[in-house]
């Protein structure tokens, strides 16, 4: 079965048994569409960004990591095929020439495609949509002119043209199967339990850039309809587990600033356009920023063998470091969470950039108080252990006690018992240990009304 | 009015934003090609017993594999010392060193079979470090550098104030975006024709040939564009290119080579990191009376260029100040791993961060204005030929030397302009009132503190290896009055090509569309140096305006005679040329006509840099055509619970002299600011007590991101701007001397941190938000 999608508006087709190759090799080395780049080839320079256009609309995403199977059904323009019909600059396109915005020129034809998505999209946080795009030249300034001075001009008509993307069906086959519903892909990863789920594989696209590894049969997750669910009604909020990390961010930035704004700088705008939430828990990393939010909130982990369901709180799926409570061909079909924490989430996300960085360490904290005393506190953490990890013992020298700096100083002796955290390239245990310690004092003097975040100062 | 000073965007501008842009690895390759990977050392020094290829060899698509043994030559790519192989012999050096070198029909192919070689390897104690490195006194040359001017002992020891210290200032990936990249076609008789992504066309030249056992004629390089360079591909594209000569010599097919990243950073030479240690005597006022730095740099395994950028370091240990008696002591360690190889400033910044911080701490010391004592011991203003003429009473010998200070390696310091470029700044962007407000905040606030600071730069601006500072341009004028420029620098993005083209258009007056700058070729201007040392557009410049210049002179003549008048009113202006007096022919006919009067319309130039002698053992004489300045003054914000801090505001005033492009100029400023923030701040390079680099991808090593540029970010060329030595157009060397501007960053984190207590903070670098934390727990210790 053909994997079948549009590139640069034409129709194209290639085996299924293609269906793990980086879609920047088949660009690159097939059709000798030289104008993607490979920086790093691992989906953190965006030399290779291309755009992905869907029902959903157009988002910028990296090629390097982005696998032949995830374009099946949707349309794919690269650079080459950002001009008009007539040859015509995309306004982008020409603004970056005006506003000097390209010197080597490696970065750019990712710069430009990523501005093209936002441009289309109306988006003018260009801070956070070009964060993913890393440029060694320019320190960015002209390129932000550019991107604002296009701001203002209209969105060009061939830019529509990808909508519609390309009708096609779901493949099922013993070694790639891109499944159309939850009980397809139940069925087919109960009968293939060795089987790689892939859903955003801004993970699983490493194993394949970096470790050069083969990956066996293959299921990707981009088309099952209901994995996308995502219900803010009633007291639990429902979040399927193929939601993409851009989207969460998007809608629950209403019930949850805090929230939204630590997924802002969860990778970057083309990671978040790919990644999902299921596959950041899944993937049982120790240092993802989704589990300690989640688990700090209470969530649920609900997953799925077959026609068996159970669910359990989140915190209990990390067994340990590399180890999950999942059985081969359980998979994760949605999560849980109480809406009573989002009020007094506070997420803290530490690492040496502020922007498409993995975490040194996330603390993300729930602590509800009444009449001043401490109620109920929930703490968990990333980066401080082989797992994401709750501060029970923190917690246990909050509850009861009056919501103060006194308090804080107190139980932050605590974080002792909880966590014994490693030294590694991102950050000493010493660092890691007094920051976690710190961000329980941010969260009181945050309460108290005291200036605590750089990057709300203003020059 | 020719193009000449306009803000002309890039050349290439338009092939980078459509993709059109080509790069090495976007050469249409011949049927055919292979391509190459390296097997790697996995031990950081051991002696190498054996290899086992066998799994390599069965790899389907693997056509051969070859180690030292195979090599039919030289087994050699260094730049310098004959020191580096390109396939390990006996011993492994550090880890990422290549050891053997697979051929095969894709660069998956090639990635996936190089990983199963079986290295044997007996391993040795390994040098990793700085302190191990001391103690086994294992060294470049035989013993530390020294330069020295007066008794900087007595003059420190006479003092009424007396500091020690110590920096560590970490090291740098270059992250060019475009990887290492070369590929080789075989020619006829056993020719080679070198892509390769370098800043040396001519080093790939003459390492080619050493490994094929050819003379240099049968070898051409070409390099039409770079993705980044930075000091990164001055050497160490050599491997790269000597691997796939020697693959296409052994198999008769295009041979083709890229590193995959993480290969890039774990093979390729970095920044050097330093260790300065400090001691300095100064008055109540903080002007210095002597300074004893000791240098301790990481050279890495092999000598590469960590002489001469070693000696850079000591050649900006003054950076803008004058210091009466100086002692400067520098120890190029060898140690095993990657070896330490040029980055823009050259070991310059690492220098210029000694003695900022020795500034920074004596103002701490002293409760004074770091800017204040930063004034106190600039270099005094003095007399350059376009300054103002002296007062008659100071003519004498005596007022003389007086007057004209020398640096640390006597050289008269003939051109100082940061005296007002400081003025200037400092009143833009409202220091004294912003230092207020930055006090004010920080007695309100307890979490977050803000600091400020303006720091200047000074930068030599020549290659300190005399014979280097040369340059070959050939122009030719084709009958249709087009005219094609070539010259022996490269383009990285530095906009190069577009100041050439600029450069010959004021001397034709043709229009810049007529021009067009080809692709750096060793069959075209032979014998050329590394574009490096910010030289580009000052050496090739030159040499661009010398060949365009004969042929002009030879089409005035043709013109002339066609007119009838004499060759010496003949104009070219606006695509016309002009007899002064009415008559006048466009460029295209004047070429024409040059054409069928039999005149040659082709030209070599040629240039070398005057005035310039140095002796680099001695620590004596003028290293240096003249010096580039700038300040920079920024704004940052610490989280004192974290360390995570931002660049709230940057403002800079840079001297270009009369710019060539003033949009390519003030890139290069941007753009050399916020890598050499980088550099100080989040760029950590972390290697293991195996001496495994642990940041090898961009994922673990962190370049600034767009939101890490300065929130408010003035960049302006100093107005006043123009080289008081005849350089082309009077301009200057941009470069490398706006990097620096980014240690502003640094030193106004330690001002926030300052805040935070009593205590000095004694920040180091990279001042990652761990080392701001430590900082601030210092200060706060008292």
């Amino acid at each position: 079965m053909d994997i079948a999608f549009l590139l640069n508006g034409n129709v194209t087709r290639i085996p299924g048994d293609q269906a793990t190759r980086p879609l920047l090799d088949f660009l690159r080395d097939e059709n000798h569409l030289t104008g993607t780049k490979e920086g790093c080839n691992e989906g953190d320079c965006g030399a290779c960004t291309v755009i992905l256009t869907d029902a959903d609309g157009g988002r910028a995403v990296n090629a390097c990591i982005l696998l032949m199977g995830q374009v099946h059904g949707k349309a794919i323009r690269t650079v080459e095929g950002l001009r008009g019909p007539d040859g015509d600059l995309h306004p982008v396109q020409d603004a970056m020439i005006r506003h000097h915005g390209s010197q080597c020129g490696f970065c750019t034809p990712g710069f430009v495609m990523s501005m093209a998505a936002a441009h289309s999209n109306g988006a003018t946080d260009f801070d956070t949509q070009l964060a993913g795009n890393l440029c060694r030249c320019t320190g960015y300034a002209p390129i932000i002119r550019a991107a604002e001075d296009a701001a203002t001009m209209p969105i060009p008509a061939w830019m529509s043209e990808d909508l519609g993307a390309l009708p096609s069906a779901g493949i099922s086959t013993d070694d790639v199967a891109i499944p159309d519903c939850i009980d397809e892909l139940a069925d087919w990863y109960a009968a293939h339990p060795d089987a790689t789920l892939i859903a955003g594989a801004t993970d699983v696209g490493l194993w394949i850039t970096k470790h050069l590894r083969t990956l066996g049969p293959v299921a990707f997750l981009h088309r099952v309809q209901g994995l996308d669910l995502l219900d803010f009604e009633g007291d639990e909020i429902t979040i399927g587990a193929g939601v993409t990390v851009s989207r969460l961010r998007e809608e629950i930035a209403d019930l949850s600033p805090a929230l939204a704004e630590m997924l802002r700088r969860y990778g970057s705008t083309q990671v978040r356009n790919s990644a999902t939430i299921g596959g950041n828990l899944a993937n049982g990393s120790p240092i993802g920023d989704g589990a300690p939010a989640l688990i700090a909130l209470g969530a649920d982990i609900h997953l799925r063998h077959g026609a068996a369901r159970r669910s359990m709180p989140l915190e209990t799926f990390f067994i340990d470091y590399g180890k999950q409570d999942r059985v081969p061909g359980e998979f994760v079909e949605k999560i849980t969470v109480p809406r009573a924490g989002f009020d007094r989430l506070r997420c803290y996300k530490l690492s040496k950039r502020f922007d498409q960085d993995i975490s040194a360490v996330c603390g993300c904290f729930v602590i509800t108080v009444a009449d001043g005393v401490v109620a109920e506190a929930r703490i968990a953490f990333g980066g401080m252990a082989g797992t994401p990890k709750r501060a029970k013992a923190v917690e246990a020298a909050l509850i009861g006690q009056p919501w103060t700096e006194a308090t804080v100083q107190t139980a932050i002796e605590a974080f002792d018992t909880d966590f014994t955290p490693m030294s590694d390239m991102r950050a000493s245990a010493e660092y890691r240990q007094s920051a976690a310690r710190n961000m329980l004092m941010r969260y009181v003097l945050e309460d108290q009304g005291a200036a605590v975040n750089v990057l709300e100062v203003t020059p | 009015m020719s193009s000449l000073a306009r803000p002309l965007p890039h050349d290439a501008a338009r092939l980078h934003v459509t993709g059109q842009a080509r790069y090495v690895d976007d050469i249409p390759t011949p049927a055919g090609t292979l391509h190459l990977a390296f097997g790697l050392s996995e031990v950081a020094h051991g002696v190498l017993r054996g290899i086992d290829l066998s799994e390599v060899r069965n790899c389907p698509g693997v056509i051969d594999v070859l180690t030292a043994a195979d090599l039919p030559f030289d087994n050699d790519v260094s730049p310098s010392a004959h020191d580096e192989p390109l396939l390990a012999t006996d011993r492994v050096h550090y880890v990422g060193q290549p050891v053997f070198l697979v051929i095969a029909d894709s660069h998956l192919t090639a990635r996936r079979a190089a990983r199963k070689g079986r290295i044997a390897i007996d391993p040795l104690p390994a040098i990793l470090t700085v302190d191990q490195a001391m103690e086994a006194n294992s060294r470049f040359e035989e013993g530390p550098r020294v330069y020295e001017k007066g008794d900087a002992k007595a003059a420190i020891a006479d003092a009424m104030h007396r500091l020690t210290g110590t920096i560590e200032v970490g090291g740098q990936e270059h992250f060019y975006l475009e990887g290492q990249a070369a590929m080789a076609l075989p020619q006829d008789g056993g020719d080679m024709v070198i892509h390769s992504s370098t800043q040396h066309p001519t080093e790939i030249q003459h390492k080619v040939a050493e490994a094929v056992g050819l003379p240099m004629h049968a070898v051409r390089v070409e390099m039409r564009r770079m993705g980044g360079g930075f000091g990164g591909k001055e050497s160490q594209g050599n491997a790269l290119a000597v691997a796939c000569a020697i693959a296409a010599r052994h198999t008769g097919r295009a041979c083709k080579m890229r590193y995959d990243r993480d290969d890039d950073m774990v093979i390729t030479g970095k920044r050097h990191d330093i260790r300065i240690d400090y001691d300095v005597g100064f008055d109540d006022a903080g002007r210095v009376a002597g300074v004893n730095f000791v240098h301790k740099l990481r050279c890495g395994w092999a000598m590469d260029l960590s002489l001469p950028v070693a000696d850079r370091a000591m050649l900006h240990a003054d950076n803008a100040y004058h210091l009466p008696t100086c002692r400067i002591e520098s120890h190029r360690l060898k140690t095993n791993t990657q070896s330490a190889t040029a980055f823009r400033g050259f070991g310059g910044p690492q220098g210029m961060v000694g003695i900022e911080r020795v500034m920074d701490h004596i103002a701490h010391h002293l409760g004074l204005d770091p800017l204040a004592v930063r004034q106190v011991n600039y270099y005094s203003e003095a007399g350059g030929p376009s300054a103002p003429p002296p007062p008659p009473e100071s003519i004498s010998a005596k007022m003389k030397t007086e007057a004209v200070q020398t640096t640390p390696y006597f050289m008269e310091v003939e051109d100082f302009e940061l005296h007002a470029i400081t003025a200037q700044l400092a009143d833009q962007a409202g220091y004294a009132a912003r230092r207020a407000a930055v006090a004010a905040w920080n007695a309100d606030n307890a979490v977050v503190k803000r600091g400020v600071a303006l720091t200047p730069v000074k930068f030599g601006i020549s290659f300190t290896l005399t014979h280097l500072n040369q340059a070959g341009a050939l122009v030719h004028v084709y009958s249709d009055g087009s005219i094609q420029v070539n010259h022996g620098g490269t383009e990285m993005g530095q906009g190069l090509f577009q100041k050439m083209a600029q450069v010959a258009d004021a001397s034709f007056g043709c229009g810049i569309e007529r021009i067009k700058v080809t692709a750096t070729d060793t069959s075209k201007v032979p014998n050329t140096s590394a574009t490096a040392a910010s030289s580009g557009s000052d050496l090739n410049g030159m040499a661009v305006r010398a060949a365009c210049e004969v042929i002009k002179a030879r089409m005035a003549e043709g013109v002339a005679a066609y007119f009838g008048c004499d060759a010496r009113d003949i104009r070219f202006v606006g695509g016309q040329v002009s007899d002064g007096a009415g008559r006048e022919i466009s460029f295209d006919e004047a070429a024409q006509r040059c054409y069928e009067a039999r005149i040659s319309l082709s030209s070599t130039g040629y240039y070398k840099t005057p005035k310039v002698a140095w002796d680099r053992i001695a620590g004596r004489g003028r290293p240096f055509y003249y010096f580039a300045y700038g300040a920079a003054m920024s704004e940052v914000a610490v989280d004192t619970l974290t360390g995570e801090y931002r660049i709230l505001r940057s403002d800079i005033i840079h001297d270009v002299g009369a710019s060539l492009n003033p949009a390519i100029d003030v890139g290069q400023i941007e753009g050399g600011f916020v890598q050499g923030a980088g550099w100080l701040t989040s760029e950590e390079l972390v290697w293991n007590g195996d001496g495994r680099l642990r940041t090898h991808a961009p994922s673990t090593y962190k370049i600034p991101a767009c939101g890490d540029r300065p929130d408010v970010f003035n960049v302006e060329l100093w107005s006043e701007g123009r080289n008081r030595e005849d350089t082309i157009y009077r301009s200057k060397a941009v470069g490398e001397p706006p990097f620096m501007l980014g240690i502003s960053a640094l030193m106004a984190l330690s001002d926030a941190v300052a805040a935070c207590g009593t205590g000095y903070p004694d920040l180091q670098a990279p001042a990652t938000p761990e080392r701001v934390l430590a900082a601030v727990n210092k200060v706060r210790r008292g």
